[in-house]
């Protein structure tokens, strides 16, 4: 099976059961496995019986079969879907405690607006920024502000839900 | 093959601080084992305690220090680590749910809840150990219909309940008390697991309140068990008792199926709560396909009657969707020869022209062969066990493969599939069968024929003055009639006891194939014996699988239970040993056996025992052990360095098989 060795990301969402346990098979099956876990994201979804686990990862494709597959396998699994195949809306969040001395305020909170991320706190030699967007944005963003000196940073991973059908033929159509 | 935990071996280390790992050695090369033994020595290990296995037979290697340091052993004190001394027709799905439990005006008490519950699910017999945090289920069974089966072990009640899973289709049953007790199942639950084999282990726990708080005999079962079940639960709620009961039983039984642990604290036992109760099962993402697509089934129909050399690749799954019958069906119609993994002898009867007996490792050399020069393969409730395909790359190379199997993530696991039929074989052959032409294809048969004549399967005892094992096993299986259901331990005697018994029917022979437990048969016995009463059960076992869980011998003698054991008495933990000969230049590092005198065991639990050592009483004693209504164990002293023919080398292909040596 190694015939394809390209490593690709995936971005798979499961709706799991909102039961004690569940996050334990789920990322116990990664870890038994061996398969890898970029991030993982769990959260309460519109059914207060269904929450919805955002998991990124990255494998060749029969990885990445097997990893659907066996993740379909687990009893309190209710829907498995790749969201790398289909037009999906995909969000990370990011705080950001950025070193900044009173004279780069303008100049980091104007680089904040650009990405259209909000200053939400300041302190004597620093800001913190929180920004929102798909992970290349968000990486591009941690790209420029490290010159200025990163002290802490925290990232969500990756949520996700598909894009509702009219606009994913408007997407295509353009 | 065995069961691995650590190699046995008792050392002294060389001075009070031992060197670190020396720059000035010149060794630049370092084996894995050997990193890991200077390790052990640099930490100032002394002793270690463990069991011999193929997957760490490297470490044993660089552990072995010859006959003069075993001796030397002997002398000091030191204490060697050894072996520790320790009705067909499946059941129906409780459907409907016309229980007491959903019906109004009663006050339910948690462990009759359980016990209820497991009387609507038809359970007629379970296994299990008594312990504190199960005293309210133990006292709700006090007087019940269910015949409680104590085991000796709680290893020994896993074994039994999955062994009564495999003998009659049923749900095996097995409860035991928390931590110790509930840690004792786990090789019973990865045994059922690897095995699809549908069990329920209900355990007790601790009091809800003190879960996490490190209590007297609390365990996180549904932690630890995780990757050994097919599903675990931890009760939260009296209210969710029924359901998940019958859920349980319900995953257990339906799609692939498997072991489900249920863990119930035991204030939850004890709690009341008034009926009716909601048995109403919510498991929105348990949806097994049991119907195949018909698109698929047609693609695999065109395959097969446009072959000219197929094979069919039979595994346990036909057992369990109970489609010999159809099988049977498909091979003669078609003309297809069959051959069966471990899990699936007796799926096809043996003694047919079609049967290409077991496959792999130690199959015979026409199913290896047949396999290797196939154009198509076709793969029916059977997974590409690496004991099956030796070197992946190669297996079936030239073959196109259709792959039969209900769990999805089987296919295309181990080897690339071309067509993929997900459901109950049962189902998808009713349908494939429709679609097949018949053919005698008699070029393809000739040569099977051919290949059948010149590499039968052999051993040679009119020149050995010791009895050789698989004399014994094939005189078990011809005067059994096959008609005798068989339980194995693992190593040798389980692979002489797949090639040379002879199977007729499913469910006939019951052994522990994907996890390879050492010490499964004589509570699996047990399991076997009280799920068919009307059977002959014999245990064939080997002297170190025997000895890892005899203490079972206590259960068989309390409860009369007629098990004929045939123990294979080589003083070798025999398969190992057959590695480091093979492998490890001899060097038969802790694989020796010390042996207690057997029949004076089975004496001192008031079991008939018979020992053997000429081999012309063999086929008499078999016959009166047959005749003998109870328990006997049949001691057989054999040939101590006999080998298992043929073999296919780890990571070799299978047309690569070493055909053996008669000696």
């Amino acid at each position: 099976m190694n015939e394809h060795k390209n490593i690709h990301k995936s971005v798979l969402g499961i709706l799991v059961q909102n039961q004690p346990g569940v996050l334990s098979h789920v990322a116990g099956m990664f870890a038994a496995r061996g398969f890898n876990i970029d991030s993982l994201v769990v959260g309460r979804t519109e059914d207060p019986t269904i929450s919805r686990m955002v998991i990124v990862t990255s494998g060749d494709q029969a990885t990445l079969e097997q990893i659907r597959k066996q993740l379909g396998k687990i009893v309190t699994v209710v829907k498995v879907r790749n969201y790398s195949e289909e037009e999906c809306v995909e969000r990370d969040l990011l705080l950001i405690q950025i070193h900044c001395p009173s004279e780069k305020r303008t100049e980091l909170s104007q680089l904040a607006g650009v990405f259209r991320g909000t200053v939400v706190d300041v302190g004597p030699r620093s800001v913190t920024v929180q920004l929102t967007g798909p992970e290349k944005k968000i990486e591009a963003f941690i790209d420029l502000a490290r010159p200025y000196g990163i002290l802490q940073m925290a990232r969500t991973g990756v949520i996700a839900i598909p894009r509702a059908q009219q606009i994913k033929e408007t997407s295509v159509s353009e | 093959m065995a069961e691995c935990t650590h190699s046995s071996c008792a050392r002294n280390a060389h001075a009070q601080s031992p060197p670190p790992l020396p720059p000035q050695e010149v060794k630049s090369v370092w084996k894995g084992a050997e990193i890991l033994y200077r390790e052990l020595q640099d930490q100032g290990v002394d002793t270690i305690f463990g069991y011999t296995g193929a997957a760490i037979l490297p470490l044993l290697d660089v552990l072995y220090k010859g006959q003069e340091k075993e001796n030397y052993l002997s002398e000091r004190i030191n204490h060697m680590g050894k072996s520790q001394t320790k009705r067909p027709a499946a059941q129906p799905a409780a459907q409907d749910c016309n229980s007491p439990l959903t019906e109004p005006g009663k006050n339910w008490k948690g462990a009759e809840i359980l016990h209820q519950s497991l009387l609507d699910e038809n359970v007629k017999d379970m296994f299990g150990y008594t312990g504190g945090a199960v005293l309210p289920i133990f006292d709700a069974l006090y007087k019940s219909p269910i015949n409680f089966i104590l085991t000796r072990h709680e290893q020994g009640g896993a074994h039994a309940a999955d062994a009564y899973a495999r003998a009659t289709g049923k749900v095996g049953v097995v409860l035991a008390t928390s931590g110790p007790g509930a840690t004792n199942l786990v090789t019973g639950l990865a045994t059922a697991h690897m095995d699809s084999i549908p069990m329920v282990a209900i355990t007790g726990q601790v009091r809800s309140d003190l879960i996490g708080n490190d209590a007297f005999q609390e365990a996180d079962m549904t932690g630890i068990t995780r990757p050994i079940t097919k599903h675990n639960v931890l009760v939260h709620d009296i209210r969710d008792l029924a359901r998940t009961i019958r859920e349980a039983f319900h995953i257990a039984r339906t799609g692939r199926p498997g072991p489900v642990l249920v863990d119930i604290p035991v204030d939850i036992s004890n709690q009341t709560t008034a009926g009716p109760l909601d048995k109403e099962m919510a498991l929105p993402g348990y949806r097994p396909r049991f119907k195949g697509h018909l698109r698929q089934i047609q693609l695999a129909a065109d395959a097969i009657n446009k072959a000219q050399n197929p094979v069919l690749y039979v595994g346990g799954g036909v057992i369990i969707s109970e489609a010999s019958d159809l099988l049977r069906e498909l091979a003669l119609k078609a003309g297809i020869p069959v051959t069966t993994t471990l899990m699936g002898l007796g799926a096809f009867d043996e003694n047919h022209p079609l049967a290409l007996k077991m496959l792999g490792m130690h199959g015979t050399a026409y199913a290896n062969y047949a396999v290797q020069e196939c154009d198509l393969l076709i793969a029916i409730g059977a997974r590409f066990d690496d004991r099956v395909t030796g070197k992946v790359e190669t297996f079936a190379q030239n073959a196109k493969i259709i792959h039969i199997d209900i769990d999805p993530a089987s296919i295309s696991k181990n080897v690339r599939v071309d067509i993929p039929v997900v459901g109950d074989a049962k189902q998808i052959l009713t349908d494939l069968i429709k679609m097949i032409e018949p053919n005698d294809r008699s070029v393809w048969l000739d040569k099977i024929k051919e290949w059948k004549q010149k590499f039968p399967l052999r051993y040679d005892q009119e020149n050995c003055s010791n009895i050789k094992p698989q004399y014994v096993i094939e005189s078990l299986g011809r005067l059994a009639n096959g008609d005798a259901i068989v339980t194995t331990g693992v190593g040798q005697h389980q692979m002489w006891t797949a090639q040379f018994f002879n199977y007729n029917t499913p469910r006939q022979l019951i052994t522990s194939g994907g996890l390879g437990t050492m010490g499964f048969g004589l509570p699996a016995a047990i399991g076997a014996q009280v799920g068919r009463p009307d059977k002959i059960v014999i245990d064939i076992d080997g002297d170190a699988s025997f000895s890892m869980t005899l203490m079972e011998l206590a259960t068989i003698a309390q409860y009369k239970l007629p098990i004929k054991i045939a123990l294979i008495r080589n003083t070798f933990q025999g398969m190992v040993r057959q590695w480091q000969e093979m492998f490890y230049g001899r060097r038969y590092s802790q694989t020796k056996m010390v042996l207690p005198d057997f029949c004076k065991i089975a004496e001192g639990f008031g079991i008939k025992a018979l020992c053997i050592q000429d081999k012309t009483q063999v086929q008499d004693v078999i016959r009166e052990s047959l005749k003998y209504p109870g328990p006997v164990l049949m001691d057989f002293e054999v040939e101590p360095e006999e080998n298992v023919w043929p073999m296919v080398a780890p990571a070799k292909s299978l047309h690569e098989m070493e055909l053996g040596r008669l000696a």
